[in-house]
């Protein structure tokens, strides 16, 4: 087990740096410069030069990628260039937030799509499979924009029941995480049903019905447990995603997360910014990736890390 | 022979004889944004949201008076302009106190003023201030003392230029010449931004970053009987359709990023709200350039007949009616504005014929770059169509903004670019300001802002001559020289100016001020939050 975590941490220091080289390539790649933008439109020709000279963006790619890289391995991101705070600063700033609104979003997709992915897969085929099937369609290709304004206009400002927008308390949460949790659950639904339908096809599951255990029994204590690997490598993939921050739904809530960061900062083409936020997303998909390898060997005895 | 003029007769003019603490004063507001703030150092902060959030924080020279764009001296008392226009001499307020509780001297706006100049800063503001003696070898990096700001005693400062600069009082008014503390500055290098300390009406008190921002009363400003208010909480994140929402349901006092478009018919056709909704105007110009060394614009005949060809009422249209018809550069706010000038009229006809005089009878195919946040792209939709009734068959290119600006400044790459949301919203209220950087020789280089490269020597004499033109008591002449130049430039149409955007936004019932227009106003942009009163 050992051996394989640090062969997984070496493998993921080599996609990390990858990361940093595609990011900052592409960064520099766009037709657009950002020192002007910082200069604002006042400023002269001399004027954005004497910047771009302080902010070291004369110097060659290479030299201001190793610059960078040094930096990095410090603990230092850098400075952001329209705000000039510490990239680390800001995005531990957001860190609480995002994590919260994950775990909301998460526990609520686990909710609404598990429930409705085993009840789809006990009555396959049938009328009520075909009925959640469609709800989760709807909620897969619905756009965020419009089931967050929905929830928010109904609980919040018609029915004041939420608050309409902020940060603070487990109520302002509900609503952004049921909103991802709506449009997020129905993945999970569509995963979870095909995974039991599978499994129920299985001998052992002919065989806990012949030795005559309940229906209830077999599907949630046989099936499910068979079933549930491939959830836990969604929820591992899930938490890379949100790491990237939620845009649309923090946008719509006023919520503090790392996607209005993100956000605004390619607006503003700030690139240590955009940089900072590319890695800690990096970081948490392949942590996440790992933490979700390790449940699976937990839970199915028949996975070996190795 | 030397010219007095006194800030003490317009001081009391504020109305600041009131007492400290009458009816008026007390209580707090909640102001929105989506956007993070992004600092508050006046030396680098130049956008749209901390504009005034600065100007509450910090004070400089000189001022205007709130919701109009009336110069007044602010941290100066008095000053004294010499007969070449090139000595200003600023008796200072006696007993102003930083945040800090220091009191500010002389020294101190020396300090700020090299502190803006210095490269390390990387002010944007540095190339306003390239008339004070010393700038160039202080911008080459020769030296971090400015040998043109002569500290002469406590209260007492002295600016030389190297030559006459008209708008330099303008210049004292923007933010990036506020006079800020040395020992501040400097204990916190890059993060002042995010510890202001100035001697503005506000104090900041909180920054809790992606959420809120708190200001408090500053109890020893010097303008007595302000600020009205006791706090004010600027919550940002907030998405403008939600603001509005909070602000209908009473949580949220004034929307800081304005009437979202899509709801601006909604709200003001609704007897309820109507009446919250505030209307300004403001220093601001959308206008078409062509790019004058690019064909087929490199004809003055072609850049009539666009300016003859496109229905700017229609454009109007599309934005709701926000705006008014723009005939010039100037917007009818600023000094210059010549009201009797009628522009080029709609005569879809008459362009038709200026092209083919142009020899461009049988069309011609360009492009035109906009940026690609809306409403712009059906502006340049209906820009299209316009030109293509006289023959012009331009290519819509919507961009990113940044791309946009990138494009412009290249001497053969846009011939046409639409200005909206890059459009010029003056620095100053001041006709020079409109020139310079947009429509002069300077701004038509590469990684310019004069987007239709447009430089005629004769124009850029009388600008030079109209900045020159320092002494207060030429001031009308040199007023309806600018007059002149824009006129002049319309002439040669390097712009098709389209519209002046008006401004509007919502408020709570429970606030007020000395007029509505401190809710727009044209200089304390976007609120001037001194002057708030909370009923």
């Amino acid at each position: 087990m050992l051996k394989y975590l640090a062969r997984r941490i070496f493998q993921s220091i080599g996609i990390l740096l990858g990361v940093t080289v595609i990011t900052f390539m592409l960064s520099f790649l766009i037709p657009a410069d950002p020192v002007r933008m910082i200069a604002g439109r006042s400023a002269t020709p001399a004027t954005v030069e004497r910047i771009r000279h302080e902010l070291g963006l004369d110097q060659p790619l290479p030299v201001q990628y190793g610059r960078y890289l040094v930096n990095l391995v410090q603990g230092d991101m850098g400075r952001s260039y329209v705000q000039k705070s510490e990239v680390t600063e800001l995005i531990a700033s957001r860190l609480p937030a995002t994590l919260l609104l994950m775990a909301g979003a998460i526990f609520f997709e686990l909710l609404l799509g598990m429930p409705a992915g085993i009840f789809a897969a006990s009555r396959r085929g049938r009328t009520a499979d075909k009925a959640v099937m469609v709800l989760s369609f709807v909620g897969v290709s619905a756009p965020q924009f419009v089931v967050g304004l929905i929830l928010l206009y109904v609980f919040a400002y018609s029915l004041a029941l939420f608050p309409l927008s902020g940060y603070g308390t487990l109520w302002h949460l509900v609503l952004p995480a049921l909103t991802l949790g709506f449009t997020g659950g129905g993945w999970y639904s569509r995963m979870t049903r095909s995974s039991m339908v599978e499994v129920l096809r299985q001998d052992y599951i002919r065989t806990a019905r012949a030795k005559g255990a309940s229906e209830g029994r077999v599907v949630l204590i046989h099936g499910l447990r068979n079933a549930i690997l491939p959830i836990i490598a969604m929820i591992g993939l899930d938490i890379g995603i949100f790491m990237q921050g939620a845009v649309v739904v923090e946008a719509v809530y006023g919520w503090p997360g790392i996607g209005q960061l993100a956000w605004q900062a390619i607006q503003r083409i700030d690139i240590p910014i955009i940089m900072g936020v590319t890695l800690v997303a990096a970081v948490a998909i392949v942590l996440g990736n790992l933490l979700a390898d390790i449940a699976t060997s937990l839970f199915d005895p028949r996975v070996r890390l190795g | 022979m030397k010219r007095a003029f006194t800030g003490i007769a317009l001081a009391m003019s504020l109305g600041l004889a009131t007492p400290a603490l009458a009816a008026d004063t007390g209580g707090s507001m909640i102001v929105t944004y989506q956007s993070d703030i992004s600092t508050l150092d006046p030396a680098i902060g130049y956008d749209w949201q901390n504009w005034s959030m600065i100007k509450s924080l910090f004070d400089g020279l000189m001022d205007y008076k709130p919701g109009t764009t009336d110069l007044v001296p602010d941290l100066a008392e008095s000053f004294t302009v010499s007969e070449d226009g090139r000595t200003y001499t600023f008796k200072l307020r006696d007993g102003v106190k930083f945040h800090n509780g220091r009191t500010m001297t002389a020294a101190d706006v020396k300090y700020s003023l090299e502190r803006t100049i210095n490269p390390k800063t990387q002010s944007p503001g540095q190339g306003f201030y390239d008339t004070i003696k010393g700038y160039d070898e202080m911008v080459a990096g020769k030296t971090d003392k400015l040998s043109g700001v002569t500290v002469v005693d406590d209260h007492t400062v002295k600016i030389e230029l190297t030559r006459p600069d008209a708008p330099f009082l303008h210049k004292l008014a923007l933010n990036f010449a506020s006079v800020v503390p040395r020992e501040e500055t400097e204990k916190y290098g890059p993060d002042f931004g995010k510890h202001p300390v100035g001697t503005g009406a506000f104090k900041m008190t909180d920054w809790t970053l992606g959420q809120h921002v708190i200001f408090e009363r500053n109890p020893d400003y010097y303008h007595k009987g302000r600020p009205k208010l006791d706090r004010i909480e600027f919550q940002v994140g907030q998405e403008p359709t939600v603001a509005l929402l909070r602000l209908q349901r009473g949580e949220v006092d004034i929307l800081g990023d304005g009437i979202p478009p899509a709801r601006f018919l909604e709200v003001r056709n609704d007897p309820k709200w109507s009446k919250n909704v505030i209307e300004g105007d403001q220093l601001h110009t959308g206008y078409v350039t062509m790019n004058v060394r690019m064909k087929p614009f490199d004809d003055v005949r072609v850049r009539r007949a666009v300016n003859m060809a496109i229905n700017k009422d229609r454009i109007i249209k599309i934005i709701n009616g926000r705006a008014s018809v723009a005939n010039q550069p100037l917007p009818p706010l600023m000094p210059g504005y010549a009201k009797d000038y009628k522009g080029y009229p709609y005569d879809p006809a008459k362009a038709k014929e200026l092209m083919a005089e142009a020899g461009y009878g049988d069309g011609v195919d360009t492009e035109l770059y906009v940026m690609n946040v809306d409403p712009n792209p059906r502006i340049a939709q209906a820009i299209q169509q316009d030109l293509a009734q006289i023959g012009i068959n331009a290519e819509i290119k919507s961009l990113a903004q940044s791309t946009v600006i990138a494009a412009g400044g290249e001497e053969d790459q846009a011939p046409m670019i639409w200005s909206g949301g890059m459009a010029w919203i003056a620095d100053f209220p001041d006709p020079s300001n409109f020139y310079g950087p947009i429509l002069g020789c300077g701004g038509a280089v590469q990684g310019g802002w004069n987007w239709s490269w447009y430089c005629n020597k004769d124009v850029e004499a009388m600008a030079q001559k109209a900045d020159a033109m320092a002494d207060p008591a030429k001031s009308d002449e040199r007023i309806a020289l600018w007059r002149d130049i824009y006129v002049k430039i319309m002439d040669d149409a390097p712009w098709a100016p389209i519209f002046n955007e008006k401004r509007f936004t919502m408020k709570a019932d429970t606030l007020t001020g000395p007029s509505d227009k401190i809710f727009v106003d044209p200089v304390h942009i976007p609120v001037h939050y001194d002057v708030v009163v909370k009923k």
